[in-house]
């Protein structure tokens, strides 16, 4: 989260304020909707729904706002990472599929975190491979970068489609995953609570390893002027190479959370969920974890919220939500001092 | 004079299409303090970004203790003990005055006997302490800058125009500070157009001049020549004093 910047005379202690008026938004969203829908159960469930879209979406973006922060690289390739994440949790969930299937929490999870573990690695890997040879040629050329990693985006759905098939592929979910906690009139299903507590641990990780480590320290300055960084003799390439694996490997974990909420893994899903990664993170600020995670509950609220209230803006509204943060806040809502 | 611990010889430079630096060349003598004087535009960034490696020198050689560091990554120059702190003063504004300096302790935690003497160079630091630095005015983040690149011993202090911009009395303050710093063990490049500034300060002394290095000398002979300064820094002196 940033601070607002008050001037500071030479002896007067300056004022810092944090702001947390784009954290308003949120419950401001929320009660909006309510009177809206009118109806308190189908409010809740969607609001819950909303939150675990934007907890997934989160994951997927969050590699990528670091990745432009640090670097000032337009990956648009992110979105291979989330799709071949997918399938290799896929191929490692499905050949398990009895277990899967089994009425047993414990047999459920050992299909599931191997199968998350493996599409974090996979795309980890396959991200340090596309950092090397795609995108360590372009640094500081955008128009090529643009080129070049929406190339790669196109290679790797390709190269799923002769890996995996053309068609796209049932994934059903954990048994102990499906159905609802139904309280009351309201229906909280399983699998979006677990979006969200993944999405939180995620936020929460990155918000500790950011601001109580040497390495934190090094990413959000190397965010505010990398040439510092490596003034003060640090050498920012590798911590670069670091956070785009990281963020390729979180890419990857986001795939398999999205597949299981589709139940269904395509080639194309990556690049059909970049549109709504890229909006998070120009809403949020680029650069910014803080704002790339309010954003994306943001879009996540919003589009449940649309959808439900008039589904043929559903598609649009976001995009609306987009024009008008920025109206509001040209830099997003949590923007990084920059060089 | 004593021996260099910077010797810049030939040193080209050019960024894009543009030849910025013409055959640069002059010495930093260890524990010096040396002033790089000229007019706007003369090539005196262009060189500390040079011997920083933060702009490639085409041709010629930097040499720090010996070495020729022209071929070597920022971090490399970084790491042989030479901290820049740049005309921009590049502080991270979204970090505390606490965290822009735990960065810069490469070496390990920060030295409380080392951050002690810092506190006693510029007190405003330990008053903002766990403030971010964007909310410093302009001579707290100047000291903080210098701060920065002292907070460890290094051998080479490269800076670039730390007045600029700077009210009178915090001025005093730096120039305070960097008789302290001069007093230690810590070699001093320091660009400046200030020239009561650098004459305060400098033993030494470089002008540029499109490019090029017109004069070399001491501070103290180019201080008493009125004539001299005026052939040279004419402008700057009308601009600045």
């Amino acid at each position: 989260m940033t601070a607002t910047v008050k001037a500071a005379t030479a002896d007067a202690l300056p004022q810092v304020r944090t702001d947390r008026l784009p954290l308003l938004i949120l419950p401001v969203v929320m009660l909006l909707a309510l009177p809206a829908i009118f109806d308190v159960p189908a409010w809740l469930t969607l609001t819950l729904a909303g939150l675990a879209m934007g907890m997934m979406i989160f994951l997927m973006a969050s590699g990528l706002t670091l990745v432009f922060g640090l670097m000032d690289v337009l990956n648009f390739g992110h979105g291979a990472f989330i799709s071949v994440g997918a399938f290799v949790g896929a191929s490692v969930m499905l050949p398990l599929a009895a277990w899967m299937q089994a009425d047993s929490f414990a047999l459920n999870m050992a299909v599931l975190l191997p199968g998350i573990l493996a599409a974090m690695l996979v795309s980890g890997a396959l991200g340090y491979g596309f950092e090397r040879i795609v995108i360590a040629p372009v640094y500081g050329q955008h128009l090529k970068q643009i080129l070049i990693t929406m190339g790669g985006l196109i290679v790797a759905e390709q190269a799923i489609h002769v890996v995996w098939g053309p068609d796209q592929i049932p994934l059903p979910r954990p048994t102990s995953l499906r159905g609802a906690f139904i309280i009351g009139d309201v229906a909280i299903e399983k699998y979006r609570l677990l979006a969200v507590a993944v999405g939180l641990l995620v936020f929460l990780a990155m918000m500790l390893v950011l601001n109580r480590t040497k390495l934190g320290l090094l990413i959000r300055a190397g965010v505010e002027n990398r040439e510092m960084v490596e003034s003060l003799g640090y050498r920012i390439k590798r911590l670069f190479v670091g956070v785009f694996v990281a963020g390729s490997a979180l890419a990857g974990l986001g795939g398999v959370m999205w597949a299981l909420y589709q139940e269904t893994v395509t080639a194309s899903m990556g690049m059909q969920v970049m549109v709504l990664v890229f909006i998070v993170i120009i809403i949020g600020g680029l650069g910014s974890v803080g704002g790339c995670f309010i954003g994306a509950l943001l879009v996540g609220l919003t589009a449940n919220y649309v959808g439900f209230l008039a589904p043929k803006l559903a598609l649009g509204s976001n995009i609306l939500l987009m024009v008008l943060i920025l109206l509001w806040r040209p830099q997003g809502l949590y923007p990084v001092a920059r060089r | 004079m004593s021996e260099p611990i910077l010797s810049l010889r030939g040193l080209n430079t050019h960024i894009a299409q543009y030849h910025i630096l013409h055959g640069v060349e002059f010495d930093v003598p260890r524990g010096q303090l040396t002033m790089l004087l000229g007019r706007n535009g003369a090539g005196k960034t262009t060189t500390l970004r040079s011997i920083m490696g933060l702009w490639r020198a085409s041709a010629g050689e930097i040499l720090f203790e010996g070495r020729n560091i022209a071929g070597l990554s920022t971090p490399e120059i970084a790491r042989l003990g030479i901290a820049y702190v740049p005309e921009s003063m590049a502080i991270f504004a979204d970090l505390t005055v606490k965290e822009n300096l735990v960065l810069a302790a490469r070496n390990g935690p920060l030295d409380g006997a080392r951050l002690d003497w810092l506190f006693g160079l510029f007190p405003a630091m330990k008053r903002f302490w766990t403030l971010p630095a964007g909310v410093l005015s302009g001579g707290q983040k100047q000291m903080l800058a210098v701060s920065r690149a002292i907070v460890e011993p290094r051998k080479l202090l490269l800076v670039d125009e730390p007045s600029k911009g700077l009210a009178p009395s915090i001025i005093a303050n730096m120039i305070t500070a960097f008789r302290e710093l001069k007093q230690g063990d810590t070699t001093i490049l320091l660009v400046e157009q200030n020239f009561n500034f650098a004459r305060q300060l400098g033993d030494s002394v470089a002008v540029m001049d499109d490019g090029r290095i017109v004069h070399r000398g001491s501070m103290a002979a180019l201080a008493s020549d009125a004539g001299l300064q005026q052939k040279l820094l004419g402008l700057s002196l009308d601009a600045h004093q």
